[in-house]
Parts: C-alpha cells; sequence; structure tokens
C-alpha cells in the first residue's frame, strides 16, 4: 500500500504480489507480451490436463487414486448441474465443468509460495463473469423467446408491486456479472494479502525485543490464514460455479 | 504535512470501508446462524439445503467485499 518502510525496517507490501510482470525482463507489458499470468494460467491448463489424461488413460474397474479424483470432480460437478439447474441444462456441463476446472486448479495453484493468482485479478474474473452473463442472456432468450422477460415479471406477487419488483430485478439482474466476478477476485485478494501482511510482522524478532512475542504469534497466524485459504480457495470455485448454474435455472425455467 | 485534504479524505473512506466488514459478518452469521437452527430440527432435510447454504453465504458476503473494493479505489484509484 502507501505506507513506506516504516523507521524500525519492517516492510510492508501486500500488494506488490498481484503486479503483473514480463516474464524475460524488461518493463513494458504489451498485449503479446508473456508476463507471470501467461506462465500460470498455463501451469493451471495443463494440470487440469495432466489430471483428466492421466486420470482416464486406464479407466479401470477399481481405479487408481489419480483416476478417483478426476471421477469424484466430475461427478460432483455433474450432479450439480443435475440438481440446480435440472436435467436439460446437462448440455451445458461442459461449458461448467472447464469453468469450475480452471478457477479450482488457480486458485490452488496460486497457494504455492513465490505463486501468481491468476484469479485475484478482476481482469481475469470479469471475462469469465461477463461470458456466463451472455451465455445465460443468450439462451434465455433463444429457448424463451419473449417469455424470458418473466423473470422480471414476478406473477405471484400483488399487481401494484409488480413494476416496482421488475425495476428490482432488472437492477439485481445487471448487477450479477460484476457480483460474480468481484466475489471471486475479491476474496483470492483479500486472503493473499493478509498473508502478506502477517508475514510482514515475521521479521520483527531480527529488530527489535517485542519481536520475541510478536514473531511465533505472526507464524501461526500465517498458518492458520494459509488454512482459511484453502477452504476459501475451494468454496470460491464451488460458489463461482453453483451462481453459474443458478443463472442457468433461470435462463432455462424463467417463470417464477 | 505534505499530501492534500483530498488524500487524506481518501485515506479516512478507505478506514470507514472497513464498517463494510461488520455487516458481512453479521449477514454471514445470519446465514449460517438460522442454517444450524433450521437443521438441529430437522436434520434429514439438511443435507439437502447445503448448496442454498451457500449461495446464501456467497450472496451476503459479495456485499463485504464491495466495501473492500470501495477502499481499494480510494487507495489506489483516487
Amino acid at each position: 500500500m502507501a505506507t513506506e518502510a516504516q523507521s524500525e525496517g519492517l516492510a510492508f507490501h501486500p500488494m506488490d504480489q498481484f503486479i503483473v510482470k514480463p516474464l524475460f525482463g524488461g518493463e513494458t507489458v504489451g498485449m503479446m507480451t508473456p508476463t507471470n499470468v501467461t506462465l500460470w494460467m498455463a501451469l493451471t491448463i495443463l494440470a487440469i490436463t495432466g489430471l483428466f489424461v492421466f486420470g482416464t488413460r486406464g479407466r479401470a474397474i477399481i481405479p487408481s487414486r489419480i483416476q478417483s479424483i478426476a471421477e469424484l470432480a466430475y461427478g460432483f460437478i455433474h450432479k450439480m448441474v443435475e440438481d440446480v439447474a435440472g436435467k436439460d441444462a446437462l448440455k451445458f456441463f461442459p461449458y461448467i465443468f472447464t469453468l469450475f476446472c480452471f478457477i479450482v486448479f488457480s486458485n490452488f495453484l496460486g497457494l504455492l509460495p513465490k505463486a501468481f493468482t491468476t484469479t485475484s485479478h478482476i481482469a481475469v474474473t470479469a471475462v469469465m463473469a461477463i461470458a456466463v452473463f451472455l451465455t445465460v442472456t443468450i439462451v434465455g432468450f433463444v429457448k424463451n423467446g419473449a417469455g424470458f422477460l418473466g423473470l422480471f415479471w414476478v406473477s405471484s406477487a400483488p399487481l401494484p408491486l409488480r413494476p416496482i419488483l421488475a425495476l428490482i430485478e432488472v437492477i439485481s439482474y445487471f448487477v450479477r456479472p460484476v457480483s460474480h466476478s468481484i466475489r471471486l477476485a475479491g476474496n483470492m485478494m483479500a486472503g493473499h494479502a493478509v498473508i502478506k501482511v502477517f508475514a510482514a510482522f515475521a521479521p520483527l524478532i531480527l529488530i527489535s525485543g517485542i519481536g520475541v512475542a510478536v514473531t511465533p504469534l505472526s507464524i501461526i497466524a500465517i498458518t492458520a490464514m494459509y488454512g482459511l485459504e484453502i477452504l476459501v480457495a475451494f468454496i470460491q470455485a464451488y460458489v463461482f460455479t453453483i451462481l453459474t448454474c443458478v443463472y442457468l435455472k433461470d435462463a432455462l425455467h424463467p417463470h417464477h | 504535512m505534505e499530501g492534500s485534504i483530498v488524500q487524506m479524505g481518501a485515506y479516512i473512506g478507505a478506514g470507514l470501508a472497513c464498517m463494510g466488514m461488520g455487516g458481512a459478518a453479521m449477514g454471514v452469521g445470519n446465514v449460517a446462524g438460522n442454517f444450524l437452527a433450521g437443521a438441529l430440527r430437522n436434520p434429514s432435510a439438511a443435507a439437502g439445503q447445503t448448496a442454498t447454504l451457500f449461495i446464501g453465504i456467497a450472496f451476503a458476503e459479495a456485499l463485504g467485499i464491495f466495501s473492500f473494493l470501495v477502499a481499494l479505489l480510494l487507495m489506489f484509484a483516487v
């Protein structure tokens, strides 16, 4: 943040880990410059490809460990799409499963020390959220025609209330991509920044006497936050996926 | 004494945006607490509602994240 290195020598730079840098030196980031984002996205894709290529290679009756992981992930999302969005949403299953895999793998790869969390950038999550928003809107109009607008006309409410509710529904519909993207990016960014703030307290023992108390506390805090981040990394991917399913259900069955 | 009154306002505003954290905490606590209260009365129906629980928590939490965003905008964009 704006805080300079303080007089005792503690350096707080919790947001430096989110800087996009060119991979092979140089200063400017152009349209085609390979950056650390490129590297970690490529690693994410490689990890996903590796899991599913090696996981489905054997196709054993008694699955190996890697095959079980691939099958569990597939079954988990398949059941989620079927339960939340309905059977006719299953033709969107490949898209939703791709989203889930990408988010969960980049969240977890971002937890490695020195790694870059691609999902902590709103630019990355906004592209995914806008893609979901456009898909859902187009599917809604193609499937239901003008009947899709029934989503905004709450027919169970009393008649005088309906125009007001329609306005609120329209606003909440257009806020969806904003909250959808910022939820993921904000959660990842906030968690990693908190870990970095605690990490900046850890070398206090080298500087002053109070560090005897502060350093163990901050190390414990980093460990605890890291545990929470492992949970959050999965839950945020789960939430992003399940909200995609909920939006898809609205598009396929727009009647309240 | 350097900086301007605009910068002071931005820093104060960024600090005030932390109050949104309390609101999000109350919201998430409310969702989880009510889920638990309902789940203890009818444990057999609880398993089917965990997805709803997470959706509710996500909606409540998103508004807290918005205040974080406001703080970031005040620190870096104003």
